[in-house]
C-alpha cells in the first residue's frame, strides 16, 4: 500500500513556479530521497507533503486518505528539520518527553516510551543533559526521538543532517536509515549531498526546475540513467557531443572527427544520422599508456591533483575534447603529472548514451 | 621566501583561545587552504591575517614587515568573507569593477577585467543584473569575482564556495585555482570540505579547537597524518585499538582485542604499550572467502553494503568483535559478497599507522572536533 500519494501538485511563488504537475508514489517502508539543485522545488514538495505549504493545484494522499486540507498536526507525520528546534531549558529528556506532553499524556504514561526511544537511539546516557552540552549529532538525534516518540509512521526529513560536520553527518546518516527500517517507517528525505541520497535511499527523486526529471534506486540512477540530467546531478559525468554513424546492438558515434562505439541503451534507443549525448564517469575512464584497443583518445594532462583515495586529472584530447578523469590510487604507484601524455580508454560499456536533448545540451546540464 | 609570516599568533574571546599559538609561514604564489570543523577557529585566522580583527598575542608579517598595527585597508590583502555584502544599487559588473575603478584603474580596463573574472564564475550572462535577483549562491560568486578583480595580489577567502551546490563548487574550485595560478596570487582559503582542501591547496594547513594539526602538502597530509585527529577528519579510517606485542627491526606487531595480531610498518613504539592502528578503507581488500591467519589477513562477517557512487563500502565484524570498513571502486566490485556472508580482509602493514593511545579514549577523540 502507497503511504503516500502526490497528483499533480502545483506550486508558484509570484512568477517562480516551484512545483510543476509533480507526481510521486512512496511505498509504505521505503526511504525516499529527494535531491536536486538550489530552487529546484524539493523543499517545497516535502512541504506540500507534510502540509506546510497548500498547493495550488493536485492531491496529496497519505494511506490513501485525501490530506489535501488537513493541516500539519492532524495528517500524522513527523516532521525534522535542518536547524536544530530543542527547547535550550529542557533536558533531553524532557525536551523528547514533550512531544508526548502535547498529546496530553501524563508524565507517567510518557516515561517508558521516552525510555525506548532514548534508548533505541543511543541517547540513554544524554537524558539529563541540557541542548548546550550535547554534540551537534546528539542534538539532532534528540529532535528525532522527539518527533518519532508521538508514533508518527511517516518521517518526514528536511535536511536533517545539513547543519552537522562531515564525519557526523556521515555515520548518523547510516543510523538513520537503519532506525527507519528497525522501527518499520516510511522517510521521505531531502537532501543537497549526493552521496548521502545515494548510500541509504531504496529511491531517489532527482527535481529541476519545480519538476521530477528521473525517480529509481541508487544504483541505477549512478550506473544507467535515463536522463542526462541525473548523469549530471548525481555524481560527475563527461559529455561528448555526437552523431550515430551506424546503429545495431553497438551505437557507432562519430565525435569531433574520433569515432566511439558505445552500447545501445534500451532506456535511450538511438537512430543512425541523428545528433547524440555519449557521457561517462571520470572514474571509469582509463588512462594507460597506448592506444591498444578501440574507444581510446590521445591526451594531455593539463592538470592534476592528488585528492587521497584518488588523483584528479583534467585531460585534453587530440581532438579538442576535454576530459575529466579519476584514477583510484593503487599502491603507492604515482600519478601522472600536468604536460604527461597519455591516453584515455573509454571503456563501450562505460559510455552512456542519450538523445540530444531538444533544449540544447547546455540548457539541459544547467544547475541553476 | 615567505610571504606571509603568522608567529606565536593566539587570539583569545573571554576564556576561549579561539587561536591558540599558531605559526605558519605561506610562499609567494602558494595557495594554502585552512582546514577545520565548525568552531576550528579557521575563521578567526583569516580574520586576524586580514586586519579586521586584532591578535591578542603573536605577529603578523606580509614580506617580512610586522602588519600589526597597519588598519585592515591598508594591508595589501583582500578579505572575501563568507557573507557577502554587495552593493544592492550596483549591477554586478559594477560590483565587481568597484575597487579597481576606485583606485582609478580605466574604466574599460576595469569592465574587461571584470568581466573576465565574471566568466570564471560563470555568471559573464548576469552581468547587468543587481544583486536581489540573483540565488545566494550566485551573489556569493559576485563576491568573489569582486575580491578576484580587486588588483590585490593576495586574496583570504572564507568559505568562498560554501554557498554552492555540490557540482557547481567542484567545477568552480578547479578554476579558482587555475585562475590564481595564471594571476600569481597568494591565497588562504578557509574550508571545512577536505576534499575542496585536498584539490586545490599546495599545502594545507588543519586546524583543531584553535592549535595547529598538521601544515603539510595534501600528499604528506594524507599519507602521513599527523595524529589520530588528521586522521580521521581527512579521509576515511579504520581505527583499531591494542598492545604493542614485539618491536622488530622493519615493523611491529600489535596485540589486538582476542588477541588478533596485526603487522606495522611503524617502530616507534615500546612493547606493552597501548596504540591505535589507523588504515585508510580503500587500503582494505575484500576477498569473498573467509580466510583467516595470514600476515593481516582476517575473517568477517560482512555487515552491510553502502552504495556511494565512485565506490563501494563494504562494513565487516572481525571475529574480535571490531568493525572494520572497506572502500572498493565501483567500476572493480568484489564478486557476490552479500550482507550476512563471511569474508576475509587484508591491508599491508606499509598502510597502516600507528597512534599514542589518545588519553581521553579513542572514542571520544574521534567525536570531538
Amino acid at each position: 500500500m502507497p503511504e503516500v500519494r502526490v497528483e499533480g501538485a502545483a506550486k508558484a511563488y509570484g512568477a517562480v513556479r516551484a512545483l510543476q504537475d509533480v507526481s510521486l508514489t512512496v511505498n509504505a517502508g521505503e526511504y525516499l530521497c529527494i535531491v536536486g539543485p538550489s530552487g529546484c522545488g524539493k523543499t517545497t514538495l516535502i512541504k506540500t507533503i507534510a502540509g506546510i505549504v497548500k498547493p495550488d493545484a493536485g492531491e496529496v494522499y497519505i494511506e490513501e486518505e485525501a490530506a489535501t486540507a488537513l493541516p500539519i498536526e492532524e495528517r500524522g507525520v513527523g516532521y525534522v528539520f535542518q536547524e536544530i528546534a530543542l527547547f535550550p531549558h529542557m533536558n533531553s529528556y524532557d525536551n523528547v518527553s514533550y512531544g508526548l506532553m502535547v498529546k496530553g499524556a501524563t508524565p507517567r504514561e510518557r516515561e517508558s516510551p521516552v525510555e525506548e526511544m532514548l534508548y533505541m537511539m543511543g541517547l540513554e546516557g544524554y537524558a539529563t543533559l541540557y541542548p548546550r552540552e550535547l554534540s551537534g549529532g546528539a542534538r539532532q538525534k534528540t529532535a528525532i526521538s522527539r518527533t518519532l516518540v508521538s508514533g508518527s509512521t511517516l518521517l518526514l526529513l528536511d535536511e536533517p543532517l545539513g547543519a552537522l560536520d562531515l564525519k557526523v553527518r556521515t555515520s548518523l546518516r547510516y543510523e538513520l536509515r537503519k532506525l527507519v527500517k528497525d522501527l518499520n517507517l516510511t522517510a521521505i528525505h531531502v537532501t543537497h549531498d549526493q552521496e548521502e541520497a545515494l548510500s541509504i535511499s531504496d529511491r531517489i527523486v532527482v527535481m529541476k526546475a519545480g519538476r521530477i526529471v528521473e525517480v529509481g534506486p541508487p544504483q541505477e540512477m549512478y550506473l544507467n540513467p535515463r536522463e542526462l540530467f541525473t548523469a549530471k546531478f548525481l555524481g560527475e559525468a563527461n559529455f561528448f557531443t555526437g552523431t550515430v554513424k551506424t546503429c545495431t546492438d553497438h551505437v557507432e558515434v562519430a565525435v569531433n572527427g574520433s569515432t566511439l562505439m558505445a552500447e545501445d541503451r534500451e532506456e535511450t534507443p538511438l537512430r543512425g544520422g541523428e545528433r547524440c549525448v555519449l557521457a561517462i564517469r571520470p572514474e571509469f575512464v582509463e588512462l594507460v599508456n597506448d592506444s591498444v584497443g578501440g574507444n581510446t583518445w590521445e591526451c594531455t594532462v593539463t592538470s592534476a591533483s592528488f585528492v587521497g583515495d584518488h588523483f584528479r586529472y583534467e585531460l585534453r584530447a587530440s581532438n579538442g575534447e576535454v576530459i575529466l578523469s579519476k584514477a583510484a590510487v593503487r599502491g603507492d604507484a604515482a600519478g601522472f603529472a600536468a604536460g604527461d601524455k597519455v591516453f584515455a580508454a573509454l571503456p563501450e560499456e562505460r559510455l552512456l548514451t542519450f538523445r540530444y536533448p531538444e533544449e540544447g545540451l547546455e540548457k539541459a546540464l544547467n544547475l541553476e | 621566501m615567505p610571504y606571509i609570516s603568522v608567529r606565536n599568533l593566539t587570539k583569545r574571546f573571554g576564556p576561549l583561545k579561539a587561536v591558540d599559538d599558531i605559526s605558519f609561514e605561506v610562499r609567494d604564489g602558494e595557495y594554502l587552504c585552512v582546514l577545520g570543523s565548525t568552531g576550528s577557529g579557521k575563521t578567526t585566522l583569516l580574520r586576524l591575517i586580514s586586519g579586521i580583527i586584532q591578535p591578542t598575542e603573536g605577529g603578523i608579517f606580509f614580506g617580512g614587515m610586522d602588519v600589526s598595527g597597519v588598519p585592515a585597508e591598508e594591508r595589501d590583502a583582500v578579505y572575501v568573507p563568507q557573507t557577502y555584502a554587495l552593493f544592492p544599487h550596483l549591477t554586478v559588473l559594477e560590483n565587481v569593477a568597484y575597487g579597481p575603478l576606485s583606485k582609478e584603474v580605466p574604466r574599460s580596463e576595469a569592465g574587461e577585467s571584470a568581466l573576465r573574472v565574471l566568466r570564471m564564475v560563470r555568471l559573464d550572462a548576469r552581468a547587468d543584473a543587481y544583486p536581489n535577483e540573483l540565488s545566494g549562491g550566485m551573489q556569493q560568486r559576485v563576491a568573489l569575482a569582486r575580491g578576484l578583480a580587486s588588483g590585490s595580489n593576495t586574496l583570504l577567502l572564507d568559505e568562498p564556495l560554501g554557498a554552492l551546490d555540490i557540482r557547481l563548487r567542484v567545477e568552480l574550485r578547479t578554476e579558482l585555482r587555475r585562475l590564481a595560478k595564471e594571476s600569481g596570487l597568494t591565497v588562504i582559503h578557509v574550508t571545512h570540505d577536505q576534499e575542496e582542501a585536498m584539490t586545490i591547496g599546495d599545502r594545507i594547513l588543519v586546524l583543531r579547537h584553535g592549535k595547529l594539526q598538521q601544515h603539510s602538502t595534501p600528499f604528506h597530509v594524507y599519507n602521513r597524518p599527523g595524529n589520530i585527529f588528521v586522521a580521521n577528519f581527512v579521509g576515511n579510517s579504520n581505527f583499531l585499538e591494542g598492545i604493542v606485542e614485539n618491536r622488530e627491526v622493519i615493523g611491529s606487531v600489535i596485540r589486538l582485542r582476542e588477541n588478533l595480531r596485526v603487522k606495522v610498518a611503524d617502530v616507534s613504539f615500546e612493547p606493552e604499550e597501548p596504540v591505535v592502528v589507523a588504515v585508510r578503507e580503500e587500503k582494505l581488500s575484500i576477498s569473498p572467502r573467509a580466510r583467516g591467519g595470514k600476515e593481516n589477513r582476517f575473517s568477517g562477517e560482512v555487515e552491510a553494503i553502502h552504495f556511494l557512487g565512485e565506490w563501494t563500502r563494504y562494513t565487516v565484524r572481525l571475529t574480535n568483535g571490531d568493525q572494520v570498513a572497506a572502500r572498493v571502486p565501483t567500476g572493480s566490485p568484489v564478486k557476490a559478497v552479500a550482507v550476512g556472508d563471511w569474508v576475509s580482509v587484508s591491508f599491508s602493514p606499509v598502510h597502516t599507522h600507528v597512534y599514542e593511545s589518545p588519553t581521553i579514549g579513542l572514542q571520544r577523540e574521534l567525536e570531538v572536533y
